[in-house]
């Protein structure tokens, strides 16, 4: 949808928003949930439902100031505050504020129930309604209503009492999220067919396993008479922040090209890129395994330290040992850079969490150490731990969280095979990059030698031909053109003698 | 059991002065009169006007009897109407049709 279509239709509707505060989903939702509404938060066990419904209450204390009434038919409320005491939220210390209520709906453990007859939930109405005026609420979370209709048989006296205190709440300008249950990532939106009198707006969580990995995904299904984005989100759980959504698309790419180079940390390197890097470019260095690229790496980073810039390494092949003494080899010391403060080294094992912390740890980083660029070696490292859709949608995000901040990355690719052809990596990245680096073996007569070329550069002259390079302890040698060998990139190089070469050599002449 | 032996403590949780309010009370009022024999104190709570005692309580359906004492302490929710599962329910059935299975 375009910018005028989307204000088109929000001046037809008078819906407003309330900003829940829930990092990214503000961005999905453009501008949070509609104001005096109930929203549907919809999802399978395990899908965060009720961390969300919680988070929406916690933010709107923390961020807004805003009290919340928690009504839970499920966890009694100990278990909810001893939970999310993890998320570091004092919710003992909100109740005490008058920030945080509970009206526990959740079933007595031990207590017989006997039906005689003829009700309705007016008590629970009353209850809640009580809650909302004492602390003066304006947020409501409903966890879940699947509970309410295993607790009560008549599941179509409890759809009746639902909608009533649905529109109850209405009334009273309360914007209000009620989860429920679903049995299939893909099927009906919720069970007991809740979606019935909560119509108006349906948020859905999902927790699919894809390639036997878990992926969390947010999609805003509808949200009547307003606007939002389309699609589903990837979203992580963090200890102490709760959920984070990545807004994918959301992230504005500012195309604002700069002309300004800086140095890719070697002189020869920097002469065939026409005069170094551009300081808002993306570079991608390919290669087999141990063909050069973190070195590379390393002299990109060396190359801003000594110019006093701030770099950011992120590491997931090497831990930092291994690091600090292989860069110590080409006569590259990291730690002096560290303690000058003008380089951090973030190692992380690419199993040791999700594709999507991965990602949230990356900005992390980088909103904290602020740095004039960054290199990530390997991103294929963490392709082990991403499933199809989640590692394009890390690339892209990877992406527009550098070029947000006008900063030259460089990101190192392994190729699968040893003398050359594609990665997945390269597949993601080739398109949104703006230069490209092959780092490759050539055989030649026995022996293994290293090649280089600039295969792309964007908005720039760059030299062609594919350079052998050398490794020694003062680091990457740049040498001349291979000019008898021919194949090297499609990984069958051949060798071709004097004789061929003046021949090739004199068809070209005049 | 020793139920009838004992004062029977009864309270009876309503949503305002609906027909449903009314019909419980008359049924409590009817079953008390003949089965607890003038042994048992009842009250009334209507939630509209005190909230936080449902809340204390946990209710969430009206009507909603609560059996206090004798232990054990026991909910019968609905109008009452059905005399047969509100004497269960408060412990007055012979022994032989509470255990039928």
């Amino acid at each position: 949808m375009t910018a005028t279509d989307d204000q088109k239709e929000a001046s037809k509707t008078p819906v407003l928003k309330l900003a829940s505060g829930i990092e990214g989903f503000d961005l999905i939702s453009q501008g949070g949930l509609p104001i005096g509404r109930t929203t549907l938060l919809a999802g399978t066990a395990g899908s965060a439902k009720t961390l969300f419904a919680a988070q929406f209450l916690a933010e709107g204390i923390r961020k807004h100031d805003e009290a919340g009434v928690f009504v839970t038919f499920e966890e009694p409320p100990e278990d909810i505050r001893k939970n999310l005491l993890s998320m570091g939220w004092k919710i003992e210390t909100w109740e005490v504020e008058k920030k945080w209520a509970f009206v526990d709906a959740a079933p007595q453990p031990g207590e017989e129930i006997v039906m005689a007859g003829d009700f309705d939930l007016g008590a629970l109405l009353a209850r809640i309604e009580h809650a909302v005026n004492r602390i003066g609420a304006k947020r409501v979370s409903i966890d879940s209503l699947g509970a309410v209709f295993t607790q009560f048989s008549d599941s179509g006296l409890v759809r009746a009492e639902l909608r009533r205190l649905a529109a109850a709440l209405r009334a009273m300008g309360i914007t209000v999220i009620m989860t429920a249950e679903r049995t299939d990532e893909y099927g009906e939106i919720a069970r007991f067919g809740v979606e019935e009198f909560v119509a108006d707006n349906v948020i859905i969580l999902r927790n699919v396993l894809e390639d036997a990995k878990r992926r969390r995904t947010i999609e805003i299904l509808k949200f009547r008479g307003t606007v939002h984005r389309k699609g589903e989100y990837p979203f992580t759980v963090l200890p102490d922040q709760g959920i984070v959504i990545i807004p994918l698309s959301s992230i504005e790419l500012k195309l604002r090209s700069s002309d300004l180079r800086v140095t890719s940390g070697s002189q020869e390197l920097d002469r065939m890129c026409g005069g170094g890097f551009f300081r808002d470019s993306l570079i991608l260095v390919s290669g087999a395994t141990g063909c050069g690229k973190t070195l590379m790496t390393a002299e990109f980073i060396a190359g801003g330290s000594e110019n006093n810039e701030k770099c950011l390494l992120f590491a997931y092949e090497e831990s930092r040992e291994q690091l600090i003494r292989n860069a110590t080899g080409w006569g590259i010391d990291f730690e002096k850079y560290e303690r000058d403060g003008l380089l951090k080294v973030v190692c992380a094992y690419p199993e040791s969490a999700g594709l999507e912390d991965h990602l949230i740890q990356i900005k992390a980083e980088i909103d904290l150490f602020k740095p004039n660029r960054i290199a990530v070696d390997s991103v294929s490292a963490l392709e082990r731990v991403a499933t199809r859709h989640s590692f394009r949608d890390f690339i892209i995000t990877l992406v527009s969280f550098v070029k947000q901040r006008e900063i030259p990355g460089l990101f190192t690719a392994t190729t699968a095979n040893l003398m050359g052809g594609p990665s997945v990596t390269e597949s993601h990245f080739s398109s949104i990059t703006d230069t490209i680096i092959l780092l490759r073996y050539v055989e030649m007569l026995g022996e293994m030698r290293r090649g280089l070329t600039v295969l792309k550069m964007r908005g720039s002259m760059h030299e062609k031909e594919i350079r052998e390079f050398t490794i020694d302890n003062k680091g990457m040698h740049i040498c001349k053109p291979f000019r008898n060998v021919i194949g090297i990139l499609t990984g069958k190089p051949e060798y071709l003698t004097m004789d061929e070469m003046d021949r090739v050599g004199s068809l070209f002449a005049d | 059991m020793t139920g009838n032996n004992n004062k029977y403590l009864l309270k009876l949780y309503i949503t305002g002065h609906t027909s449903r309010s009314a019909r419980a009370i008359v049924n409590l009022r009817k079953i008390c009169e003949e089965e607890l024999n003038g042994h048992y104190e009842m009250a009334v709570i209507d939630i509209l006007e005190q909230p936080q005692l449902a809340e204390d309580e946990k209710i969430l359906a009206t009507p909603t009897l609560i059996k206090a004492l004798p232990l054990p302490l026991r909910r019968i929710i609905g109008d009452l109407t059905d005399s047969e599962k509100v004497l269960l329910g408060l412990d007055l059935l012979p022994l032989d049709t509470d255990s039928t299975g």
